[in-house]
């Protein structure tokens, strides 16, 4: 079988920062994959490539069988790949539900049909109580679930999390682990950028790891816990975090 | 409340449409045509500055190209300067999409000082293409079609009712969501499945289009339009912002009452002798205290003026 997403021979350079070194991998229909690495290893900046913020300098991503690195953000958006961000973006000034309505307008033809399609999803992400204010005024939490909700809105086939998790208290974090399960249940692949180890240990079913822009291991949890280089690269500064 | 907020609009148009039959003076129904078509550009550079976010310096550009399609249609063409209504349509939409291809892929500050700049050269272009635009001279329609203001107050109160009724149909569509996503965060939109190019030059396209129709309204009005008038930074561009400004940014009635408000401030500071002249710093200064302390118009500051107001009162 196919791989929904490939990655392969991926470079991403800065001027003379490789922040990306020939990465390959590959995702497949259903999974959660999770992508670890230190700050700096470059996973946000795989995701603005997959996600066609960035060209790469080299390489190419592959959706389906078809190429997408050389596609606008909104068009790979519209072939199925969804995406929320680091540092939360919500349309400030537009009330929550009209953040989700914005999205749910790319698979809707009618208004009505959009804001069915954003109280589902806001109800699924359980932001629906506070779908009347304006976003600006949620606090770090809520922004980081009302950009799932808005991603997932989009009816993606593969969603990208980046550290949807980083700066929730335990009851949050328990609640978005819930809505992550919920996610995939839905038959929606999952990629996830964590810190919290925990979390992405138990949650995923295989793991890529990044170090200085370079995949050094790929594999299932049990297998990434008891890798010698990831353990000196990542889990040995990290081990009690 | 809210049924009564549905038919406001057309109680408003309803009373505006009566109003020349009470017998207004000349002037009286000068300034309301002023008023309305004011209205007209204030509401189009509100779809593309107000809810799209893509500020423009430059509407005179829009304006100038709707009155100069009614006038060398008339001049040039020697037909009815009202055919430049409905071609200012096609020739106004056109240069947009020329002026979006060029300047929409620029962001904040330098859209802004791209429209800026294609004001300006608009004006020159218009001062020099004699052959077509008569230059400095101008353009004078010397057949009028009325010699009263009521049939042209009539037209301008249906292009207004017109172009309230389709912005608001738009703002509250796929394309109003579109367009305030893009104001709101560019990169966010962008992910969000929304075409960004595509609908910023659709913001800019009806924009100018509204406001060129009600330069190729000016036209007929006035009877006369120059480079200098119709291109004018400070007398078009910049008073389309003040309009908005004042009135209330991304609201329904915000360029409203921001126009009445900028019409009539204009006619009284022109009366008195000495200020007339210095009427642009007056309009800067004003300009300057309405973004310290109504950053958000009438309209969008109601809340806070409402409770200074209240200061002062008994309770
Ligand atoms: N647009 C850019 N221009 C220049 N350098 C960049 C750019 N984006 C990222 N970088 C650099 O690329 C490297 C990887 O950054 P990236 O944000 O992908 O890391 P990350 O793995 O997401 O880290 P974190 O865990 O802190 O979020 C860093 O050194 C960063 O400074
Ligand atoms: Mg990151």
């Amino acid at each position: 079988m196919t791989p929904l997403l490939s990655v392969r021979n991926v470079s991403m350079f800065f001027g003379g920062l490789a922040a990306l070194h020939d990465v390959s991998f590959s995702v497949a229909k259903g999974e959660i994959l999770g992508l670890i690495g230190p700050n700096g290893a470059g996973k946000t900046t795989l995701f603005n490539v997959i996600n066609g913020f960035y060209r790469p300098s080299r390489g190419n991503v592959f959706f389906k069988d078809q190429r997408i690195s050389h596609l606008r953000p909104n068009k790979i958006c519209g072939l199925g790949v969804a995406r929320t961000f680091q540092v939360v973006k919500p349309l400030q000034r537009m009330t929550v539900l009209d953040n989700v309505i914005a999205s749910a307008f790319l698979r809707s033809r009618t208004k009505a049909e959009a804001v069915r399609t954003a109280t589902e999803v806001l109800d699924f992400t359980g932001l629906l109580a506070d779908k009347d204010m304006l976003s600006r005024g949620l606090p770090l939490g809520k922004r980081k679930r009302l950009e799932i909700a808005r991603a997932l809105a989009t009816a993606p086939e593969l969603i990208l999390l980046d550290e949807s998790f980083a700066g929730l208290n335990p009851s949050e974090l328990n609640e978005s682990i819930q809505i992550i399960k919920g996610i995939k249940n839905r038959g929606i692949t999952i990629m996830i950028i964590e810190h919290h180890m925990k979390v992405i240990m138990a949650i995923s079913d295989r793991i890529v790891v990044l170090n200085y822009g370079e995949r050094i291991a790929e594999g299932a949890p049990s297998e990434i816990r008891a890798d010698p280089l990831v353990i000196t690269a990542y889990l040995g500064v990290d081990e009690n975090a | 409340m809210g049924q009564m907020k549905r038919y406001l609009p057309l109680a408003i148009l309803g009373l505006l449409a009566i109003l020349p039959l009470v017998g207004l003076s000349t002037y009286a129904l000068h300034i309301l045509i002023m008023v309305i078509m004011w209205s007209i550009v204030g509401m189009a550079w509100n779809l593309l500055g107000g809810y799209c976010g893509q500020v423009s310096f430059g509407h005179a550009a829009f304006f100038g190209v709707g009155a100069y399609t009614a006038g060398i249609i008339y001049a040039k063409g020697g037909a009815s300067a009202w055919w430049g209504m409905p071609l200012s349509i096609v020739f106004v939409s056109v240069f947009a999409m020329v002026i979006g291809f060029i300047c929409l892929r620029l962001r904040g500050p330098f859209f802004a000082l791209a429209t800026l700049a294609i004001g300006v050269i608009l004006r020159v272009t218009a001062e020099n293409l004699t052959s077509l635009t008569e230059g400095d001279l101008g353009i004078m329609i010397r057949e009028r079609t009325w010699i009263e203001k009521t049939w042209y107050f009539y037209v301008v109160l249906t292009l207004a009712a017109i172009t309230f009724y389709l912005v608001k149909r738009v703002i509250e569509s796929r394309l109003g969501y579109y367009f305030v996503a893009i104001r709101e965060d560019q990169d966010a939109a962008e992910s969000l499945g929304i075409n960004t190019t595509l609908y910023k030059t659709v913001a800019l396209c009806l924009s100018a289009v509204f406001t060129g129709l009600a330069g190729a309204f000016y036209t007929n009005y006035m009877g006369y339009i120059d480079p200098k008038v119709v291109f004018a930074l400070h007398d078009i561009s910049i008073v389309t912002i003040m309009v908005v400004m004042i009135g209330g940014v991304a609201t329904f009635w915000g360029p409203v009452i921001g126009s009445v408000i900028m019409v009539l401030l204009a006619e009284v500071i022109r009366s008195i002798p000495r200020l007339g002249a210095a009427h642009h710093t007056f309009f800067g200064i004003l300009l300057i205290v309405i973004i310290i302390f109504l950053p958000n118009g009438i309209m969008g500051d109601m809340p806070k003026l409402k409770r200074m107001m209240r200061i002062g009162k008994p309770v």
